[in-house]
């Protein structure tokens, strides 16, 4: 059994530090905020202009004009504040977010990302994709390990339109979480109940086992 | 000096079919209502707008597409829009999608009197086909040029006869770089505030920047996506 998308979610919070300004993208990469660990303080850059995105508002306070880049309404906490949007790329391009959590259609073992087009399908466009991955120094993708068809989302080479080139760092599957090596995907840890040799089937890219594989922990 | 005009149908009485557009905003929010539905009533075609949503069916950009006034859009994100989807199929409708920090820096250099930028975005993808690679510190950039655009419709909170703008919240978005961007700003506000009006220390655009200034009236400011949580 793998993990829900909140497992997901969940897991990837693990990975936050005190400190950080994280950007968190549309779908799974959105619930991360559900689960940022105790003690532990970020603030959340969204590429619409705001820093120190809050909650969703108390129904019948909801402001047309704030909103995140999903284009929900949302609310500012304490200490926001907010900025053009060449600003906003302007602290992602210069390194000043720490870490980038967004979703892929495919990554392949070097790095590189797919996320923004099917050839053949209406492509709705790149939005702040390209410039997030191009730019962010840490980044951890949020995905399904493998396609509604069964098929391997873990790549030797993409094979759908990139978004970018050698950026990911980081990959949490329903069934696995991975670093991104020079040598290829190497495998940290696995889903309760996850074998290693299932993880191994749905990796169509190298996989890098080395010693025994630990479950991954919630708490 | 006299930058404040009456409505919206004075404030694009010289946009003319052909013209290149930019027009503020982040989906709906933040748009230029009023400078939309003065386009739409006017009927000007084969516009080129610069933008980076295209609307909803029936508010926003959605609007102009409806009476086929657009003849390309420049935009990161075109989703949510059904019309738009038919008309490039069918291919009545040019699109360049461009990366959002791209389009929002294209602005910025325009404003900012730079020729053109480079950035990371897009290198090594599809984006990059026919343009300058330049490799700085190890990594590749794409040169990008300015925009050039003929107007420039934005939208803010408040502003004054001088053209000075405040924008509010999220609101901001592409509106202060498109502000500065167009080689005619036509700015419509919530709330023209007299002279002096507004404190020097909170303007997000000088009145420089633009050119016309009137206040809008019936803002519909939709919500695209509404999401709340219950009361604790």
């Amino acid at each position: 059994m793998g993990l829900t998308k909140e497992q997901i979610a969940q897991r990837i919070a693990k990975e936050l530090k005190d400190g950080y300004y994280v950007n968190l993208g549309i779908g799974i990469p959105t619930l991360v905020a559900n689960y940022i660990p105790e003690g532990v303080n970020v603030v959340l850059q969204s590429e619409n202009g705001l820093l120190g995105m809050g909650p969703f508002p108390i129904e019948g306070h909801e402001d047309a004009d704030l909103i995140n880049a999903g284009k929900q309404t949302i609310t500012t906490l304490h200490g926001s504040s907010f900025f053009d949007s060449a600003m906003s790329f302007g602290m992602i391009r210069a390194g000043k977010v720490d870490l980038t959590v967004l979703g892929a259609m495919e990554v392949s073992e070097q790095g590189d990302i797919a996320n923004w087009k099917i050839p053949g399908k209406m492509v709705k466009g790149m939005g702040g994709a390209m410039d997030l991955v191009a730019s962010a120094k840490n980044i951890i993708v949020a995905m399904m390990h493998t396609n509604p068809k069964g098929a391997s989302k873990l790549l030797p080479e993409c094979t759908l339109p990139l978004t970018g080139v050698k950026c990911i760092k980081k990959i949490v599957t329903d069934i696995a979480v991975l670093d991104v090596t020079p040598d290829g995907f190497q495998l940290l840890e696995r889903a309760p109940g996850v074998s290693v040799e299932e993880i191994k089937e749905k990796t169509s890219g190298k996989l890098i086992v080395e010693g025994d594989i630990p479950e991954m922990q919630f708490n | 000096m006299n930058k404040v005009v009456d409505n919206a149908d004075n404030a694009i009485h010289d946009i003319t079919d052909g013209v290149i557009l930019m027009l503020g905003g982040f989906g709906l929010c933040g748009i230029p209502e009023n400078s939309i539905a003065a386009l739409v009533k006017k009927g000007v075609k084969n516009l080129t707008c610069i933008s980076n949503n295209a609307g909803v069916d029936d508010f926003g950009i959605g609007l102009m597409l409806q009476q086929k006034q657009v003849k390309k859009m420049i935009s990161s994100y075109v989703g949510e829009n059904a019309e738009f989807e038919r008309q490039l199929l069918s291919g009545e409708l040019e699109v360049e999608l461009i990366p959002q920090g791209t389009l929002a820096t294209r602005c910025m250099a325009a404003g900012y009197g730079m020729p053109a930028i480079f950035t990371p975005a897009g290198a090594g993808t599809e984006v990059a086909a026919g343009k300058e690679v330049r490799n700085f510190n190890g990594k590749d950039y794409l040169l990008e040029y300015a925009f050039d655009a003929d107007f420039a419709l934005v939208k803010a909170w408040k502003g004054d006869p001088d053209g000075n703008l405040i924008f509010k919240a999220t609101a901001r978005n592409f509106n202060p770089l498109m502000a500065m961007a167009g080689k005619i700003t036509i700015a419509e506000v919530e709330e023209l505030v007299p002279k002096g009006g507004l404190d020097p220390n909170e303007i997000h655009v000088p009145g420089i920047y633009v050119h016309r200034i009137f206040e809008g009236k019936n803002y519909e400011k939709r919500i695209e996506q509404r999401t709340v949580r219950k009361k604790e």
